[in-house]
């Protein structure tokens, strides 16, 4: 039971990540690495907002992600789109970006580790586990940001111009799809995601200016697995590093700081009789 | 010819200004300051250096022989939470561009290895106030002639936080065995990092002879953001009191979650940032009852010299001072009454002058180690009389001190209180 507790919670957070890095993947090609550093932002606004300006914190949340979306927006025009066609530029262009966002949030707020309020103070207890009930409203947080996703892209206008520029872009060029705006409005929604696991998430962790980079690596495990591009293989590969993870700390209590090793393990191993990833092939061969 | 003549009058009016100042702009100590200085940890060098300085200097200044000379600081950020290499250039930015006199500082063992390698090949005199391994010192007592002017100021060296940490452990079980009459099940919780390894392994040792039941390990990761598993699995395992060894951010999650959950078990040990004013905040409450080894307190006295420093440092900076504030002593305890009695800034005398002496500071009386052979280390030395450190616990909202409280090192020891000692306490969810 705790495993499968705490696999569901971990899991729907890695999905969350790897859904909008995938996502702006998917659709224009763009490693983004600084994915992690705007969840890393939004979750600062909220503590700006909420503990020291002493806002709602519904409120700071969603003045967080607007702005996070909003300065992803700008990043995408002034940095991204003039480099765009060079995808290493880009991958070396987002690196500094995070470290600029890292440097700037350790200016602002200094090293110090900072904790936000719980939304809901309290536990329940089910099976035996202790669950906080704001992991229970994250949860069912990234489960409603998963529907409208999915609502999103498979059900509007918009959703479907994405999954046709993500099958293949010059098809979609040729029928008149504003290639360069699709790709900024995927990587607002991208960056939104991001934001909103940030936001999300702020409560349930210690704020530090190198917050970004141990979900990095765990995100990038994740659409690795999944398959480069591919929203639902982000998903199934976020639930089974979550369970992996989850398993090795209740399994071999003395090596839980191996977690994230046993994890990308897992990655390898896949990797080695599945180079493409769990959903890579119908995706590589549709592009 | 009028207006030449003016003008070189000028001139050499202004080079004699500037030789008869430039002494007097030479008469400072210039002291570095080495450490983090984005983090808590920097602010405690910087702050308890800034303190001292400005305390010597509102005096006059330092008596070097016949001159009185200034303290001057120099600030340097080592970066070292995040780069050594950043450490030791900011060692040697301080030794060629600052030509500082001696420097204080440091946290990170690893970059204070790297660092103590350079004072010592400018022959500088390096005090540590940060870290807290024995091969720091273990150093000096190898290669006396290079490493002597390392001299050890906070914490003491790593086997003495072991064994003060068993002389916590001892109280929290004595509370719980007294208080709720069942046997003791400790559960070890360390940080992976590696000044946690020996301690872990000491404790897996001990806490059987120490008459308690060892419940399990558990090794999370030092930044770890959610540890309800290990908390559930703790739970499970029957244990009532957690040996916490934490230096990190794992020190707030592990607290918050476990009086969140109200956890039926008394947190013991090392936990770094429940050692900081901050952590009441940062674990939103969370945090009472967790028990940590600390250096100050508020309303704790080990001697006559404590108080003062405590208080005149929570007015000037509204905050209790953490160890490394220690910086303070290692200015104003170390360096300037072994000057004033060399009466020299010559590094070779002031190691001879300081490595004899005993005297007291905030904290305790420092006296300086010597190997079995009988050769100096330059590590303080432990034990009543000398540097214990303190036991503090949260206590609705502040922290207070519940050790030494009638402490004895060995049972044919005295006993040890120090004033402003109150009773520990169980958390009342421990006794339904």
């Amino acid at each position: 039971m705790n495993i499968i507790i705490s696999g569901l919670i971990m899991g729907s957070m890695l999905a969350l990540l790897g859904i909008g890095f995938s996502l702006i993947f998917g659709v224009a090609r763009i490693v983004n690495i600084a994915h992690t550093a705007f969840y890393m932002l939004a979750a600062y606004f909220i503590y700006q907002l909420s503990i020291k300006l002493g806002l709602n914190p519904i409120l700071g949340m969603l003045i967080a992600v607007t702005t996070v979306t909003l300065l992803g927006l700008l990043v995408y025009k002034f940095l991204i789109d003039p480099i765009r066609e060079h995808e290493g530029a880009v991958l070396i262009a987002t690196i500094a970006l995070a470290m600029v966002f890292q440097e700037g949030v350790l200016l602002s707020f200094t090293g110090d580790y900072l904790t936000v309020d719980f939304l809901i103070d309290g536990f329940f207890t089910i099976g035996g586990v202790k669950v906080f009930y704001q992991q229970l409203l994250t949860f069912g947080m990234v489960l409603l940001a998963m529907a409208v996703l999915w609502f999103l892209l498979m059900k509007t206008k918009l959703g479907l111009a994405i999954r046709s520029m993500a099958e293949d872009r010059e098809i979609a060029n040729l029928m008149g799809m504003n290639e360069s705006r699709l790709a900024m409005i995927t990587l607002g929604i991208s960056v939104a995601l991001a934001g909103f696991t940030g936001a999300v998430l702020a409560p349930l962790t210690v704020l530090n200016p190198y917050m970004w980079m141990e979900p990095l690596i765990m995100m990038m495990a994740v659409v690795v697995l999944g398959g480069l591009g591919s929203i639902k293989g982000s998903v199934v590969a976020a639930f089974i590093l979550g369970f992996a993870e989850a398993a090795v700390v209740f399994l071999i209590p003395q090596g839980a700081f191996l977690k994230g090793s046993v994890a990308l393990t897992i990655m390898i191993l896949v990797l080695l009789m599945r180079p493409e990833g769990l959903f890579g092939i119908v995706f590589e061969e549709e592009r | 010819m009028k207006k030449f003549t003016f003008g070189w009058s000028v001139l050499l009016a202004a080079c004699l200004i500037m030789i008869i100042c430039l002494p007097v702009w030479g008469q400072t100590i210039k002291i570095g300051v080495i450490g983090p200085m984005n983090f808590v940890q920097g602010k405690g060098h910087w702050n308890g250096a800034v303190m001292a300085a400005e305390e010597i200097n509102a005096q006059g200044g330092v008596n070097v022989g016949k001159q009185k000379m200034k303290i001057e600081l120099v600030k340097a950020d080592s970066n070292e939470f995040i780069n050594v290499t950043d450490a030791a250039n900011a060692m040697e930015r301080l030794m060629t561009q600052d030509k500082v006199d001696f420097v204080v500082g440091g946290f990170r063992t690893e970059a204070v290895l790297a660092m103590q390698d350079i004072a010592m090949d400018y022959k500088k005199i390096f005090i540590g106030c940060g870290a807290s391994d024995i091969e720091l010192c273990s150093r000096v007592a190898k290669d006396y002639n290079r490493y002597k002017y390392f001299f050890r100021g906070t914490p003491f060296h790593n086997g003495y936080l072991v064994r003060t940490s068993f002389a916590h452990l001892a109280t929290g079980g004595a509370a719980i065995k007294k208080e709720l009459n069942v046997p003791v099940r400790v559960a070890i919780v360390a940080e992976k990092a590696a000044w946690a390894e020996p301690m872990v392994a000491a404790a897996q040792a001990v806490i059987p002879k120490m008459g308690m039941e060892l419940a399990g390990i558990w090794r999370p990761s030092a930044v770890a953001t959610d540890v309800t598993s290990e908390l559930s699995a703790i739970q499970k395992s029957g244990a009532n009191l957690i040996f916490t060894i934490f230096s990190s951010s794992v020190g707030i999650t592990f607290a918050r979650q476990a009086g969140e959950l109200k956890v039926p078990a008394l947190q013991v040990g090392i936990n770094v940032e429940a050692q900081k004013d901050g952590f009441w905040e940062a674990t939103k409450g969370m945090g009472n009852y967790v028990f940590t080894m600390e250096t100050y307190i508020r309303g704790v006295e080990v001697n006559k010299l404590t108080k003062p420093f405590v208080e005149t440092y929570f007015k000037r900076f509204k905050e209790t001072p953490t160890y490394t504030a220690d910086t303070y002593i290692a200015i104003k305890h170390y360096l300037v009454p072994s000057i004033e009695a060399t009466g020299t800034l010559d590094a070779d005398k002031i190691v001879a002058h300081l490595e004899n002496r005993v005297f007291e500071v905030p904290s305790g009386t420092d006296k300086f180690e010597k190997d079995a052979q009988g050769q100096p280390t330059h590590d303080l030395t432990w034990g009543p009389g000398y540097q214990t450190s303190l036991g503090g616990q949260w206590q609705d909202g502040k922290i207070v001190g519940v050790w030494p409280n009638k402490w004895k090192a060995t049972p044919t020891s005295p006993e040890v209180t120090f004033n402003g000692m109150v009773p520990i306490k169980l958390p009342p969810w421990m006794k339904k």
